[in-house]
């Protein structure tokens, strides 16, 4: 045997180590290390938690939330929730689609923004809204689209 | 300070519209003045749940006044501080107006004062981070009450008792699925609480978590504790991080307290929870596909029978509740059976969460009787449709659920007449739609949900969606037939006949309620080659320039991406109506206002 592949990753197995159903929160979790699941990742997780490839492969294809391709440095989702859309926020995403010439689940050129579609953030009553990471954009019109972007353009910070 | 304590919603709703500031500029008023030490702020001015009215906020609520301050501004912090915390006078001017006077109390607000609160009551009331908060408001009596002075039998029997249905969807008595539960034979029994909150429009169960977690921890102990369950799982969608990390605290001051873990208030019982989180799967809300999740395997459905009941996680009994069901439980315990059943109707007893959204003034979480009317409920506690328009439906249950037209508002809502109306309860949303809403479109736009969510494991979901999704976007662009909406009726009744689980069982009820009220509707699309809301952009009319009002700048001319716009600088423009594809971005760019849609029809502006 050579030496372990992805030691930064141990401690995730050790934690879920004789429990049972832990496929999916072991999956969380090294997603949440690693920021995505490439094929070798993939291949390392089922052989620590012994279970076949396919399985795994079959789990990440099922929830859309895992995702198998590196992300932007921010995820920006536009919610099309009922609230939302009856609200208005297609025109949303042709905004931000235009802004950074992108289509859904692609990330911008320069790695700033993984763009997503999302069904109701919780936040209805600001509807439309963008999500972008953990924070929240309510209320918003197509011409704010481009301040809030430019926000995350220079420092990589998170805009106030 | 005379024992005074601020409240600051901290639901989602209010974060994003500044609540972090203004907590910090009240933290920071205090200590500047010399007020409180830097510890002690904590314990004044504290973070609570969604309140509830999330169009108002930032709210900051002072206790024990339970004075109401909405739409805050930072600057307003120090203006309430001086008078109010310092002085003991409240702050007239920044109060909420209503039906022209000043609304002191939360409590008396419109938004508040038609609820009945039992699931949702101590949100706003209390800091979800503290355990004694919510020890003060009987908190974990409940669980004392049924571990140490009743057997599981009676527990059992004062839930069916009360009449609670469950709220995440179909409304099966929680009594009888306990029962049936505790009475399956099998050393191993799990209760699962169901978080996944899949309805796109609906909030409650995060409100709750976020909110109140104790209850949730509470309730789930106590139906362990009646159905013969050691383990505990919350499924919880992984769009909201804000809950897990609640919970999961809690989850660790339950553990600490003695309110989790071995012989639980030094009973013989014992009991734990472990929180799973989803990975973006509608279909994961269906309690089938959901323990296949939790046991780490995609999250299909499997055929019922048999039922959780008898066959559920890893093949042992199980109980799957809705969260907000759950929150009910702690409630029954302490108040008992027959206040719930007290209220509420006949065949449907005590409250219901709605999550209100879309076209209508107060949006937000309310909790309401059941058998309270629709049109209550949008005029009288949302406050009704903003800009003088007019109501034209609401639509109830989400993807699952159908669109009840106006003419039913007096409709009192309980799980029988919901259904009656070809709606649902399903989880609780409530968006309410104006006038310039097209009933085809908010049907593709359902339709288009289901369809992607679809796991496909069963055909007549996977495929007959489909179908029925392609003629609904053949009816929006334009191209919709003579006959498509008879087949459109053909198969959704086959699919909800022969659909493995809920949710192609449900799929087609946005489609066929929408149908059976906004006939006319189809009919104008598919006939007449119009949408008579204006909102499907093929059938839309096109936009014209109003001569007199236009100052030539050319903005138009450069924004129109079909270049169905001529004009010099400085001369009037020109709209060719028949490249215009309606999109309106040239209305939008136009410092004059001089860009408006041809209204639809008959030809006047
Ligand atoms: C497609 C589909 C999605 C569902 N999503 C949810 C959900 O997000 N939350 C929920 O509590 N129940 C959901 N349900 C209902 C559950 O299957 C189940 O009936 C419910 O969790 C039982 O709890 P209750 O009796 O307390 O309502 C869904 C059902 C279907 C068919
Ligand atoms: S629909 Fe967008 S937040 Fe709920």
């Amino acid at each position: 045997m050579g030496a372990e592949k992805f030691p930064e990753l141990d401690p995730i197995f050790a934690k879920y180590r004789g429990k049972k159903g832990t496929l999916i929160p072991v999956l969380h979790e090294v997603q949440n290390r690693v920021g995505y699941l490439p094929e070798d990742i993939q291949k390392h997780v089922a052989q620590k938690l012994n279970v076949p490839l396919s399985k795994v492969t079959g789990v990440i294809s099922f929830y859309s939330f895992f995702s198998t391709e590196p992300q932007g440095e921010h995820t920006l989702g536009v919610c099309l929730g009922t609230a939302c859309y009856v609200k208005g926020a297609e025109a949303l995403v042709e905004e931000v689609k235009d802004q950074l010439d992108i289509s859904e689940g692609e990330t911008s050129d320069d790695g700033k923004f993984t763009l997503t579609v999302t069904r109701c953030v919780g936040t209805c009553s600001l509807a439309p809204v963008v999500m972008i990471d953990n924070k929240y954009y309510g209320n918003l019109k197509p011409a704010d689209i481009p301040e809030i972007l430019a926000k995350y353009q220079d420092s990589g910070q998170e805009g106030k | 300070m005379d024992n005074r304590e601020v409240l600051i919603c901290s639901g989602t709703g209010c974060l994003s519209s500044g609540a972090e500031e203004i907590e910090e500029a009240f933290q920071q008023e205090l200590v500047d003045r010399d007020l409180l030490e830097d510890i002690e702020v904590k314990k004044v001015v504290k973070k609570t749940g969604c309140v509830g009215p999330c169009s108002l906020g930032p709210i900051a609520i002072v206790k024990p006044e339970k004075t109401f301050y909405g739409k805050l501004e930072v600057q307003d912090v120090e203006k309430i501080v001086t008078e109010h915390l310092e002085q003991g006078n409240i702050v007239t001017d920044l109060l909420v107006e209503e039906d022209g006077h000043k609304v002191e109390e939360y409590t008396e607000l419109n938004f508040i004062k038609g609820q009945k609160q039992i699931a949702l009551k101590n949100i706003g009331e209390i800091d979800p981070a503290s355990v004694e908060d919510y020890l003060k408001q009987e908190g974990y009596q409940a669980v004392e009450k049924a571990l140490l002075d009743s057997t599981p039998e009676e527990v059992i029997k004062e839930i069916k008792d009360s009449g609670l249905r469950g709220r995440g969807g179909a409304g099966f008595p929680t009594g009888l699925k306990w029962e049936f539960t505790a009475q399956a034979e099998s050393e191993q029994k799990y209760i699962v609480c169901n978080a996944d909150e899949g309805d796109p429009g609906a909030f409650m169960d995060r409100s709750i978590i976020e909110g109140d977690p104790h209850k949730v921890i509470e309730a789930m102990t106590i139906a362990g504790y009646a159905i013969g369950a050691d383990k505990g799982y919350v499924y919880v969608r992984a769009e909201y991080p804000l809950a897990i990390e609640t919970l999961a605290s809690a989850l660790d001051i339950a553990r600490d307290r003695g309110y989790l873990g071995e012989n639980i208030l030094e009973s013989d019982f014992s009991f734990d929870i472990e929180i799973r989180v989803g990975a973006g799967a509608f279909v994961c809300g269906e309690e089938t596909a959901l323990l296949k999740s939790i046991e780490g395997k995609r999250g299909m459905p499997n055929p019922k029978p048999p039922y959780p009941a008898q066959k559920g996680l890893w093949g042992e009994p199980t109980v799957i509740n809705n969260v907000e069901t759950l929150a009910c439980v702690p409630e029954i315990i302490n108040q008992g059976s027959s206040w719930f059943n007290g209220i509420g109707t006949e065949s449907s007893s005590g409250s219901k969460v709605f999550a209100v959204a879309g076209d209508v003034i107060g949006t937000g979480l309310i909790e309401v009787p059941m058998g309270i009317t629709i049109k209550e409920v949008v005029f009288d506690v949302a406050g009704g449709i903003p800009d003088n328009k007019e109501l034209k439906a609401v639509q109830i249950g989400g993807p699952s659920g159908g669109t009840i037209p106006s003419q039913y508002m007096d409709l009192e809502i309980d799980y029988e007449s919901l259904n009656e109306a070809g709606a649902i309860m399903g989880s609780g949303g409530l968006v309410v739609m104006d006038e310039d809403t097209c009933m085809v479109d908010v049907a593709r736009f359902f339709l288009d949900f289901t369809q992607e969510e679809s796991c496909g494991k069963c055909p007549p979901c996977r495929i007959g969606t489909k179908r029925m999704l392609e003629i609904l976007e053949r009816i929006t662009s334009g191209a919709g037939e003579e006959g498509d909406i008879d087949k459109l009726q053909e198969l959704g009744e086959r699919i909800i006949e022969t659909s493995l689980c809920g949710l192609g069982q449900t799929a087609p009820n946005p489609v066929l309620s929408t149908i059976r009220f906004f006939r006319d509707e189809y009919e104008a699309h598919i006939y007449d080659e119009t949408c008579p809301a204006g909102v499907c952009q093929e059938l839309a009319p096109p936009y014209v320039i109003e001569d007199e009002t236009c100052i030539g700048c050319t903005n138009c001319v450069d924004e129109c991406l079909v270049e169905a716009i001529s004009g010099e600088a400085g001369e009037v423009h020109e709209i060719d109506e028949d490249e215009c594809i309606a999109c309106g971005a040239c209305a939008e760019v136009c410092p004059v206002d001089a860009i408006y849609q041809r209204s639809q029809g008959k030809g006047d502006a």
